[in-house]
C-alpha cells in the first residue's frame, strides 16, 4: 500500500463492485423466479404465508439490522468506546416486547397490516387511514434516512460511484424487487443480506480476536487506555470501558432506550414479516431465530467496534473516512483489499435489503389500508386491483424517496429521521395496537386520537429538538419518545373514555378468542 | 400427535362460536397463564432494561468498578442484558409449547381440529 497506493485502490474499486454486482444478479434472479410463481394477494403481500420460522427470523433479522447499526455503532464504539454499545442493548431486548405482546395476536388476527388488528373491532375506515398514515411516515422517513446514508457510504465504499448514482441505483432495484417481486422476493433479499452479513462480521470478530491470541482479558486491557488526539490537538488518554464518554445527559439516554424498547414492536415493515409465515406458532419461533441473529450480531459489532478502537485508534479512523468507515477499515487492515471490498459490498447490500422492506411496507398499507379499505369500504372493486395499487404505490414511492434523497444531497444529517421513526412506532403505534388487544372498552375514538396524537407529538417534538433547533432548542431531548409515548397513550385513553361510542362486545370476544387460539387465523396458500 | 381431520373440509368453513369459546373455563384458564407469564416478565424486562441507561447515568462511580480484569459493571451489565433477554424468550417459547397443547385440546372440545 505504500509502493503502489493507487494500484490497492483499483483492486478495490473492482472487487467491492464485482462483488456487490453479484449479490445485485443473485437478488434479481430470485425476483424473476418470485415473480413468475406468485399471483394472487396472499402470494404478492404476504409470500403466500409459507416462509419457515428459521427463514422469518433471517429475515426479521435482516429488515432491521440496517447500515447505521452495523457501521454506525461500530464507529462511535471505535472512537469513543463503551456508550455505542448502549444502542445495540436497546435494540435486542426490544424484540422482548415483540414476542411477548404483538406477534403472534398480530398474526392470529391480522392480515395482511397492522392495521388489521387495529380496525378489527372499531370503526375500520377513520382508524385504517390514521394507521396507514402512521406507517407511511415511519417508512418514508426511515427510507429517507436510508437513502442519503447510501448515497453518502456509497462514494466511500465503492470510489467512483457518485452520491446520485448511487441512490437512483439503489431506489430503482428496491422497486424492482417490490414491484416485480413482491413479498417473496423481498423477503429472499432480506435472508441473504442477513447471512452475508452475519458472515462477514463473524469472519471480521474472529480476525479481532486473533489479535489478542483469543484472549479476552488481554483484549479488554488494551481498552483501558485508548490515546487519541483531543479537540484542541492535545494527547487524551481515555478508558474505552468507562461509560459516558458520549452522552452527557441521562434522560437522553432514557428517552431513547424507551423508543427502542417500545417501538421496535411497532415498526409496520417488522410486523407485516409475521404474516409471512403459516400461523402464530411459526411467528414466535421466527422472533426467537431473530433474536438470536440480532443479539449475536450485536455483540459482534461491539466486538469490532473495540477492536478498531484498540487496533487502530481513533485518530486513525478520523483520518481514514471517519466513524463510518471504522468496520470496513478494520477488514481492510486485517484482511486485506478483498475483505475491505467485501465489508463494502456487505453495507451496500444491508442498506438495499432495509429499503426494498420499508417500501414494501408502506405500499402494502397504502394498497391494503387507505385504497381497499379506506376509499373502497373493504371490498375489492376489481379483482387484483389492490396488488395494481400496490405496485404503482411501490414505484411512486421509490421515485419520491429518490428525488427526496437527491435534493436533501449528502452533507444532510439524517440520523435524527431514524429516531422519529421509532418515536413514531412507540407512541402511534403501539399504544393502539396494545389497547385494541386488551383493552375491552377501547374505541374508535381512542384508536382515531392515540394513533395522530402520538404521530403529531412525535413529530413537533423532534422539530423543537436539538437535532434540528441546535443550540436554540425548545424541547432538550434528541428523542421525543419519553414525552411522546405517554402523550399516545394518554390520548388512546381519553378518547376513549370521553366518548359516547359502545364499542362491540361480541367483537372484543371474537378478537380474544382468535388472538388467543388462532382459530380462523388466515392461512398459508397451497403450493 | 394424532393426525386429525378438520370436521369441515373445503369451502364450508364453519363460523366458530365464538362466545361460547370465550366462555368456556379452558379458555379463561389459558389466557390467565400466559398473563401470569407475560405480565411479569414484562415488568422484569422493562426494569431490568432501564437499570443500565439509569446506572450509566447517574451512578457512574458504581458502574466504573473493575470485576473481572479489566471488565467494569457497566460492561457486564450491559452483555448480561443479551442472556436475559434470550433466557426470557427461552422460558416463553417453552410456556407456550405448553399453551399451545391446551389450545388444541380447548378447539378439539368445540370440534375444531388442527389441519396436518
Amino acid at each position: 500500500m505504500t509502493l503502489f497506493p493507487f494500484a490497492g485502490a483499483a483492486v478495490t474499486d473492482h472487487t467491492a463492485l464485482t462483488m456487490f454486482l453479484s449479490f445485485v444478479a443473485a437478488t434479481l434472479i430470485i425476483t424473476y423466479f418470485s415473480a413468475r410463481r406468485s399471483s394472487g394477494a396472499s402470494a404478492y403481500f404476504a409470500a403466500g404465508r409459507r416462509i419457515t420460522g428459521w427463514q422469518n427470523g433471517l429475515a426479521v433479522a435482516g429488515d432491521y439490522m440496517s447500515a447505521a447499526s452495523f457501521l454506525g455503532i461500530a464507529g462511535m464504539i471505535a472512537m469513543n468506546g463503551y456508550d455505542g454499545f448502549l444502542y445495540s442493548v436497546g435494540f435486542l431486548v426490544a424484540y422482548l416486547t415483540v414476542l411477548f405482546i404483538v406477534a403472534e395476536p398480530l398474526r392470529n388476527a391480522g392480515k395482511y397490516t397492522m392495521a388489521d388488528v387495529l380496525a378489527y373491532r372499531l370503526s375500520p375506515r377513520p382508524v385504517r387511514a390514521a394507521a396507514s398514515l402512521s406507517t407511511l411516515t415511519v417508512s418514508i422517513f426511515y427510507m429517507i434516512a436510508q437513502m442519503v446514508g447510501a448515497g453518502v457510504l456509497v462514494r466511500q465504499l465503492i470510489p467512483g460511484v457518485g452520491y446520485e448514482v448511487a441512490v437512483v441505483g439503489v431506489g430503482v432495484l428496491m422497486v424492482v424487487y417490490v414491484v416485480f417481486g413482491g413479498m417473496l422476493a423481498t423477503t429472499w433479499v432480506q435472508i441473504i443480506k442477513a447471512v452475508l452479513l452475519m458472515s462477514g462480521s463473524a469472519f471480521l470478530t474472529v480476525l479481532v480476536l486473533r489479535e489478542y491470541q483469543f484472549d479476552i482479558g488481554k483484549f479488554f486491557s488494551s481498552l483501558s487506555a485508548i490515546s487519541s488526539t483531543g479537540p484542541n490537538g492535545e494527547k487524551i488518554v481515555r478508558d474505552f470501558l468507562t461509560p459516558g464518554l458520549i452522552f452527557k445527559n441521562p434522560w437522553d439516554q432514557i428517552s431513547l432506550g424507551m423508543a427502542l424498547l417500545f417501538g421496535t414492536a411497532g415498526l409496520p415493515h417488522i410486523l407485516i414479516r409475521f404474516y409471512t409465515v403459516p400461523d402464530a406458532k411459526t411467528a414466535r419461533a421466527s422472533v426467537v431465530w431473530a433474536m438470536i441473529i440480532i443479539g449475536l450480531f450485536y455483540i459482534m459489532t461491539t466486538c469490532f467496534g473495540f477492536g478498531a478502537a484498540s487496533l487502530m485508534g481513533p485518530d486513525y479512523v478520523q483520518a481514514h473516512g471517519g466513524t463510518n468507515m471504522a468496520a470496513p477499515e478494520l477488514a481492510r487492515k486485517l484482511g486485506g483489499e478483498i475483505f475491505f471490498a467485501f465489508i463494502s459490498a456487505v453495507a451496500f447490500a444491508t442498506i438495499l435489503a432495509v429499503v426494498a422492506g420499508l417500501t414494501i411496507s408502506a405500499s402494502t398499507s397504502f394498497a391494503h389500508d387507505f385504497f381497499t379499505n379506506v376509499i373502497h369500504y373493504g371490498k375489492e372493486h376489481k379483482p387484483g386491483a389492490e396488488v395494481r395499487v400496490a405496485r404503482i404505490t411501490a414505484f411512486v414511492v421509490g421515485a419520491a424517496a429518490i428525488v427526496i434523497a437527491i435534493i436533501l444531497g449528502p452533507g444532510v444529517n439524517v440520523a435524527f429521521l431514524v429516531g422519529l421513526a421509532f418515536a413514531v412506532a412507540a407512541s402511534a403505534n403501539l399504544p393502539v395496537l396494545v389497547f385494541s388487544i386488551f383493552w375491552k372498552r377501547f374505541n374508535t375514538s381512542g384508536a382515531v386520537a392515540g394513533l395522530y396524537a402520538g404521530l403529531i407529538s412525535s413529530i413537533v417534538l423532534i422539530l423543537l429538538s436539538p437535532d434540528l433547533m441546535k443550540e436554540h432548542a425548545i424541547f432538550p431531548l434528541k428523542n421525543p419518545a419519553l414525552i411522546s409515548i405517554p402523550i399516545g397513550f394518554i390520548a388512546a385513553i381519553l378518547g376513549t373514555l370521553l366518548s359516547k361510542e359502545v364499542t362491540s362486545e361480541a367483537k372484543f370476544t371474537e378478537l380474544q378468542v382468535r388472538a388467543n387460539t388462532g382459530l380462523g387465523a388466515e392461512k398459508a396458500s397451497e403450493h | 400427535m394424532k393426525d386429525l381431520t378438520p370436521p369441515s373440509h373445503g369451502n364450508g368453513e364453519r363460523i366458530p362460536a365464538w362466545d361460547a369459546i370465550a366462555r368456556d373455563a379452558d379458555f379463561k384458564a389459558l389466557v390467565t397463564r400466559k398473563l401470569k407469564l407475560v405480565v411479569p416478565a414484562t415488568v422484569f424486562f422493562v426494569v431490568y432494561y432501564f437499570a443500565l441507561p439509569v446506572g450509566v447515568g447517574w451512578y457512574p462511580d458504581f458502574m466504573k468498578q473493575k470485576v473481572w480484569g479489566d471488565a467494569n459493571i457497566a460492561y457486564l451489565f450491559a452483555l448480561s442484558q443479551f442472556f436475559m433477554a434470550w433466557v426470557l424468550a427461552f422460558i416463553y417459547v417453552t410456556a407456550a409449547a405448553g399453551w399451545d397443547r391446551s389450545e388444541r385440546a380447548l378447539l378439539a372440545k368445540f370440534g375444531f381440529t388442527p389441519e396436518h
